[in-house]
């Protein structure tokens, strides 16, 4: 699956990776990057072998936003005809959970591409931005939807109309990354992560990623329905059967993902 | 490149001299920019593995130049603006600092020496906090630094009252890390930067760091962050040698990495 061209894709224990790979440009995010991330991700999400997929980016920064050159004489006729923002849904529909490691500049696009996983896991010297109002523009790639979801308007409106840097402390302060790491133990630190994760029954990783996410969205009421639908959904699996004999025999199970 | 200050690298040592002699090397908001652009230089570079911070002529730096105030920007501005960057730099720097304080040492100039690891001081040096004479409190960081230095009584002391200090009295209130004659200074100094610069500098990176934290964390959460620092310690070049060396009881020759 490597005819990429943007990005560098691997698998090692449970956990498919891809480097966001023009390091020269701060990982300067294009639309054919974008599409090769997108289509990645669906292929880690029909494949066995992945269990959780690990987005980071090569060299000093994770990206440092889109790549303006690519849009600088675009209209808004060329725009809706491009649709180049329907790559970005397709990751909302990926499955298996999905880690971003990020780095120093987390700016743009790249921030709206961080906030599209489902954690983060940021070294001590990242600084996420949306500059975007300073060049007459905004965020089109769900910035101002997902991190409002995720902090509140208070915050996400500031953070947006002043483009203001947001360092990791804060980021971890307002709950939108998970963890703070050492610049030089990133990977190690994020590997990790994934490892836990990946260890997890997957049918119930699944399910309780998909259920959490409509907790964005929904009701209360709707939610506490469509959650109980996959609760009752997983002792289908032989995960379950083997999760709970392993309890009441006191030993670690065995999970097959079955 | 650089207008107000000279930058050259010699031996892994790289020399940041202040250079408005005939102003005792005031700071004007260009001057700010170009510390900072010099320290975010030393840092990204693997030929300097430590860094010295000294005055032109016969002043260390007598803080901000009144004369060179900008009207547009209140006092808060030019801190958050011209003051704070540069402050910020210096802090996230990790490596060694070395203030070289030739001469006096006023104001924002005695500030900038506070942000170092050390503060190498000449016998005919001397420190004045000079803010409250002209009705202003210490900034730049100082009191932050001060207190940590001197402890909370003596920072209270130079500052409230804005007296000089010589360097005998700082070399015994703390302050000063060595005082130097005049005969001897630069080759001193030499010595000094060159001992440090050829210490496992990842390490001295790594102890400021994880010293710095100390101030913020609990002590479950710092034992946390340490065994992380520790990782990282032993994942360098330098420890591979450190352990070498030892074992094979020989002077380790480190690299920085």
């Amino acid at each position: 699956m490597n005819a990429s061209q943007f990005i560098e894709t691997s698998i090692k224990d449970g956990i498919g990776f891809i480097f966001l790979n023009r390091p020269k440009q701060l990982n300067a995010l294009n639309r054919k990057m974008i599409s090769e991330v997108v289509s990645t991700m669906e292929a880690f999400d029909i494949n066995p072998d992945v269990k959780v997929i690990l987005l980071t980016g090569n060299g000093k920064a994770f990206s440092a936003g889109a790549d303006i050159d690519e849009m600088v004489n675009d209209s808004p006729i060329t725009l809706e005809l491009t649709n180049q923002f329907a790559d970005w849904d397709r990751i909302s529909l990926v499955r298996k959970p999905i880690i971003g490691s990020v780095k120093s500049f987390v700016f743009g696009g790249g921030f709206e591409l961080a906030l599209a996983c489902d954690f983060l896991i940021a070294a001590s010297d990242t600084q996420f931005s949306f500059p975007e109002v300073t060049l007459g523009v905004m965020p089109g790639a769900g910035g101002t939807q997902r991190l409002t979801k995720l902090v509140g308007k208070t915050k996400a409106l500031e953070w947006i109309l002043t483009a203001e840097r947001i360092h990791a402390k804060s980021a971890l302060h307002y709950g939108f990354i998970n963890k703070i790491v050492a610049p030089e133990l990133l990977m190690e630190e994020a590997v990790e992560f994934a490892g836990k994760i990946a260890k997890q029954p997957p049918l119930a990783v699944r399910l309780i990623k998909e259920s959490v996410n409509k907790a964005v969205d929904y009701s209360l009421y709707e939610g506490m329905q469509f959650e109980r639908k996959n609760f009752y959904l997983l002792f289908a699996s032989t995960d379950q059967k083997e999760g709970m004999s392993a309890f009441v025999e006191k030993r670690k199970p065995k999970f097959t993902g079955g | 490149m650089y207008e107000t200050i000279t930058y050259r690298v010699e031996d892994g040592v790289a020399w940041l001299t202040l250079n408005r002699p005939g102003k005792l090397n005031a700071f004007t908001s260009q001057m700010n920019r170009e510390i900072q652009k010099a320290i975010k230089a030393s840092a990204g570079s693997d030929d300097v593995r430590a860094i010295i911070i000294t005055g032109e002529g016969r002043a260390f730096c007598s803080g901000q130049d009144l004369s060179e105030v900008d009207e547009s920007k209140h006092l808060g501005q030019v801190l958050r603006e011209d003051y704070g960057p540069m402050m910020q730099q210096l802090a996230s720097c990790d490596k060694p600092i070395i203030a070289a304080v030739n001469g006096v040492a006023a104001g924002a100039g005695f500030s900038l020496a506070l942000a170092c690891d050390f503060r190498l001081v000449s016998e005919n040096a001397s420190f004045v906090n000079a803010f409250v004479n002209i009705g202003l409190i210490p900034d730049s960081g100082n009191l932050y630094y001060l207190t940590r230095i001197v402890g909370h009584a003596k920072a209270l002391e130079l500052s409230l009252l804005g007296d000089k200090v010589s360097a005998s009295e700082a070399k015994a209130i703390g302050l000063a890390t060595k005082v130097i004659s005049v005969d001897e200074w630069s080759q001193q100094l030499k010595a000094f930067a060159e001992n440090i610069a050829v210490k496992p500098t990842k390490a001295i990176g790594l102890i400021k760091r994880y010293l710095e934290a100390t101030y913020h964390l609990s002590l479950d959460e710092y034992l946390t962050e340490e065994a992380e620092g520790q990782r990282i310690a032993g994942l360098t070049q330098d420890f591979a040698e450190g352990v070498a060396a030892f074992m094979e009881k020989r002077k380790a020759r480190f690299i920085g990495k």
